[in-house]
Parts: structure tokens; sequence; C-alpha cells
């Protein structure tokens, strides 16, 4: 009973982090392009394999709080960024500024980037951090559990099964998302890329989430309402001024 | 030497970006944020609020900016 219970703590706890993963992954994938963002997995996969090779047992002395403040916040800034730019396409206030026409020209001018075969550096950077970070924290589970039962072979077993479910649902999903608009899907990684880098670095600066991981739930929801009521405000600012013009 | 330039000016744009006060912000609002926390104080709700403020300023900024 101990040992399923132990596949199934591994499992669950594993799937989480793997999940946070595979949504970044997922969302700089179909924004950015594949090949980068699969170089930046490949990269995180490499780097984890030799730190937990060097470290063994040892990586759960690792200081995780010092690497989620400095990913988490990382991560932040960018998202931050990438959501203002847009709420002001979504409100309008780029075309203000004939934004469109620049934004549609850098996206042109990636995909001949990508269509030469260069290399996308924020894909790759986003998608190994999120990897590398969440890696980390899966291996740490697996020390952990597996390191309090004496048993860490059942909670790689664990793990293992959430990664090839996670894997599963990413290939599952990852077609519906590449038919979304490409502004509505920018606007969805500035969400999340905003909302993982929301709870990650305020985990790194000592904060403890009411809900544990659950309330990365909660974090997402508030910054879709605010980038929303954003979004709003913005248009009806806009709409007030061109009536009076 | 191409290739550091191009390193720097990514790092820089992954950073600094289109408006650098979101930057700066962020690691005011971690600093406070890691201070409450450790001085036992309730802390999560300071990193949400504050970046719903900074994007709201940056936005705010952005609309008012002469077109």
């Amino acid at each position: 009973m101990h040992s399923v219970l132990l596949i199934a703590a591994a499992f669950l706890a594993s799937a989480v982090e793997m999940v946070e993963a595979l949504t970044i992954v997922l969302a700089v994938g179909v924004t950015r392009g594949w090949r980068s963002a699969a170089w930046g997995v490949g990269a995180a996969l490499v780097a984890l394999t030799v730190i937990v090779a060097a470290l063994g047992p040892a990586i759960a002395t690792l200081p995780i709080d010092a690497l989620r403040i400095v990913i988490g916040g990382l991560l932040l800034v960018f998202g931050l960024q990438w959501l203002r730019k847009a709420i002001l396409r979504a409100s309008g206030l780029k075309a203000l500024h004939d934004e469109d026409a620049i934004y549609q020209a850098e996206i042109d001018d990636l995909r001949r980037h990508t269509a030469r075969g260069a290399h996308d550096w924020y894909a790759f950077t986003v998608a190994f951090k999120g990897v590398f970070l969440e890696g980390l924290e899966v291996a740490f589970i697996i020390v952990t559990f597996g390191g309090a039962q004496k048993n860490v072979g059942l909670a790689v077993i664990g793990a293992a099964a959430a990664l090839v479910v996670v894997l599963i649902a990413g290939a599952i999903a990852h077609a519906p998302l590449s038919r979304v608009p490409e502004n509505t899907l920018k606007f969805g990684v500035g969400i999340m890329l905003t909302s993982f880098g929301i709870f990650w670095s305020a985990e790194g600066a000592g904060v403890s989430w009411p809900g544990a991981d659950a309330s990365l739930v909660g974090v997402i929801g508030f910054v879709i309402v605010v980038s929303f009521g954003l979004v709003t405000w913005a248009r009806r600012d806009r709409s007030a001024e061109v009536a009076v013009a | 030497m191409r290739l550091m330039s191009q390193f720097g000016r990514f790092w820089y744009d992954f950073v600094v970006g289109d408006d650098w006060t979101l930057a700066v912000a962020v690691v005011a609002l971690l600093g406070i944020t890691a201070a409450m926390a450790h001085a036992g104080r309730v802390a999560w709700p300071i990193l949400p609020l504050g970046v719903a403020a900074i994007l709201f300023a940056s936005v705010w900024r952005a609309r008012r900016a002469p077109h």
C-alpha cells in the first residue's frame, strides 16, 4: 500500500511540475517556432542530466529558492513586456502608432529567419528556463519522496508515468493551439509567462502561497482579469478621445 | 564578436525591452516581497497587486504618449 501511495504521490507532484513546463514550451513553440524551443528543451534536459548525475541525492542541497527568484523574475519581466504589447494591440493603441504593420513585419521577419534556419534565442531561453526549473523540481520530488520512503526507484516510476501522460496531453493540445490566431496566442503567452513569473519568483522570495501549487490557478485568473480590465479601460478611454475630437 | 554583440542585445531586449521601468519595478517588488516574507508578514499579495499596478502605469504612459 505504501508503494502505491509513493508512486501516486510522485506521479501527482511530478505531473503538476511537468504541466507547468509543458505550458511554457507549448506557448513558446506555437508562437515563436518549434525548432529553437526544442533546442531549449534539449539543452535543459542535458543540463538536468549532468546536474542529477553529478550531484545524485545531494541535489536536494541546491539553492532552489535562488533559482526560482532569478528564473521567475526574468520570466516575469519578459512576460510583462509581452503582455503590455498585447494589451496595447488589443486596445487599439498600437494601431494608433501604426504598430500593427510593424508587428506583422516582425512576424514575417521571424518566419523568414526561421525558414533560413536562424536561431531564436527568445524561444530557446524561455523553453530552457521552464524545463530546467521544473525538471529540477521533479528531481527534488523524486529525491525527497523516494528518500523519505527509502525507495527512490518507486518515485522514479511515478515521475516517469507522469512524464508519459503529460507528453501525450501535450501532443493532443498542440494541434488545436496552432489554429488559434497569432495575436490571441501572444496575449495568452503573456498571461502565462507573467503568472508563472509571479508564482515562482514569489516562492523564491520566501512567500508561502495559500493553497500551495493550486494558487497558481488563482494567479492566472487574476492576471487574466487585470489584463482584460486594462484592455477595456484603454479602449473606452480611446473611444472617448475619438468622440471628443 | 558579432555573436557576443547579438548575445548582449538579446539579454538587453529580454530584460529591458520597450519599457525599462517594468524591470526596475519588478526588482523593487521582489525586494519588498522578500523583506516582508522574511519578517514573517503575509507577503503573497504584494507581487500580484504590484504587477497589476506597474502594468496599469505602463499602459497609462503608453496611452498618454504623443501619437
